[in-house]
């Protein structure tokens, strides 16, 4: 059975719905406490969404240097499937696992709602079982979430088809109505929407299932070659010890 | 030597500052009908013991950087000034 790893920080509130939604679909479960220093014999990791360490300084700023944070890095190098979702995906910006930053909605409120998302590449563990152009009703939960980068890096993700999932009608702001992008390998996933939320018709869609679906069979199969591409910054024991005592 | 020192953290232009755009919005019904571009930021304080204040300047360029702000999304402006250590 596929095991997939939930990151619990202090603060974050997404976490079983995630374990709810991947038993849902047959996968197996676990919390993993944001103050491990090793993951354990998981085949995905999921940072759920909430706001870890209270979103002090800027939502992800502290979390990136939890002890498990160097454990999923190296899991990631070694071509594991890792998603960030919502604060999750704000916590791997932070941590240099994925480019740019999520910074306050150009509406400037905070939204909840369903939104409508078009699939952009396949190419990722999340989207792999989808198919291109495909839509998917997906509720999203933010104030940070208008997706930024430089020119040269939207090059960059336009031209590795790295652009997981876009909104149809772009609710925050985010440039090129980006909802989702992933690593150069494809194993690493950040995106706003939350999947688990819409893992049940009970929950006004299933179509947030078709992802974690997509990510329980990417995990349960090979693992994609991968090579360091000098986006990770590993954090010093010192700054490990800054939230180790959390 | 030990510095005090003040980092500010700001919003890089062109950044969205949902606070500093509803500060502004709000004062007409206050009666400053005057007020334009209202951005606002973080200030950090703290102390910090270095050799001198280029050493104590590079440590607090290298917090900031790594740690203090988000470079894709803010800048800092850093003040020091010497102050006394407690015999």
């Amino acid at each position: 059975m596929t095991r997939v790893g939930v990151v619990l920080f202090p603060g974050s509130n997404c976490e079983h719905d995630v374990v709810e939604a991947v038993r849902a679909l047959g996968g197996d479960a676990d919390l993993i406490w944001h103050g491990a220093t090793d993951v354990g014999p998981v085949d995905a990791v999921v940072l759920p969404g909430g706001f870890a360490h209270g979103d002090y300084l800027r939502p992800g700023a502290i979390a990136r240097f939890s002890p498990i944070m160097a454990a999923i890095e190296a899991f990631a190098a070694d071509g594991g499937p890792v998603i960030g979702i919502c604060n999750g995906f704000q916590i791997l910006t932070e941590a240099r696992l994925l480019p740019g930053a999520l910074q306050k909605n150009r509406g400037l409120t905070f939204l909840c709602m369903p939104v409508e998302l078009q699939v952009c590449s396949t190419r990722s563990v999340l989207t792999a079982d989808l198919t291109l152009g495909q839509r998917l009703m997906i509720p999203i939960n933010h104030f940070e979430g208008n997706y930024t980068c430089d020119g040269e890096t939207l090059s960059m993700l336009k031209d590795d088809d790295r652009i997981v999932l876009r909104y149809v009608d772009n609710p925050n702001g985010s440039v090129d109505g980006i909802a989702g992008i992933c690593n150069a390998e494809g194993n690493v996933v950040g995106l706003m929407p939350h999947p688990e939320r819409a893992s049940d018709l009970l929950l006004g869609s299933a179509d947030g299932a078709s992802l974690v679906r997509s990510l329980l069979s990417a995990a349960g199969g090979p693992r994609p070659s991968t090579a360091a591409d000098g986006m990770g910054i590993r954090a010093t024991p010192a700054e490990t010890a800054l939230t180790a005592r959390a | 030597m030990r510095f005090a020192v003040l980092v500010e953290v700001a919003l890089r232009p062109g950044i969205a500052d949902p606070q500093g755009a509803t500060i502004e919005r709000s004062l007409p019904a206050l009666g400053f009908d005057h007020v334009s571009g209202v951005r606002t930021g973080k200030a950090i304080r703290f102390s910090i013991d270095a050799d001198g204040e280029a050493s104590a300047r590079d440590q607090v360029d290298e917090l900031c950087r790594r740690f203090l702000t988000n470079p894709v999304i803010e800048d800092a402006r850093v003040t020091l000034a010497e102050e006394a250590v407690p015999r």
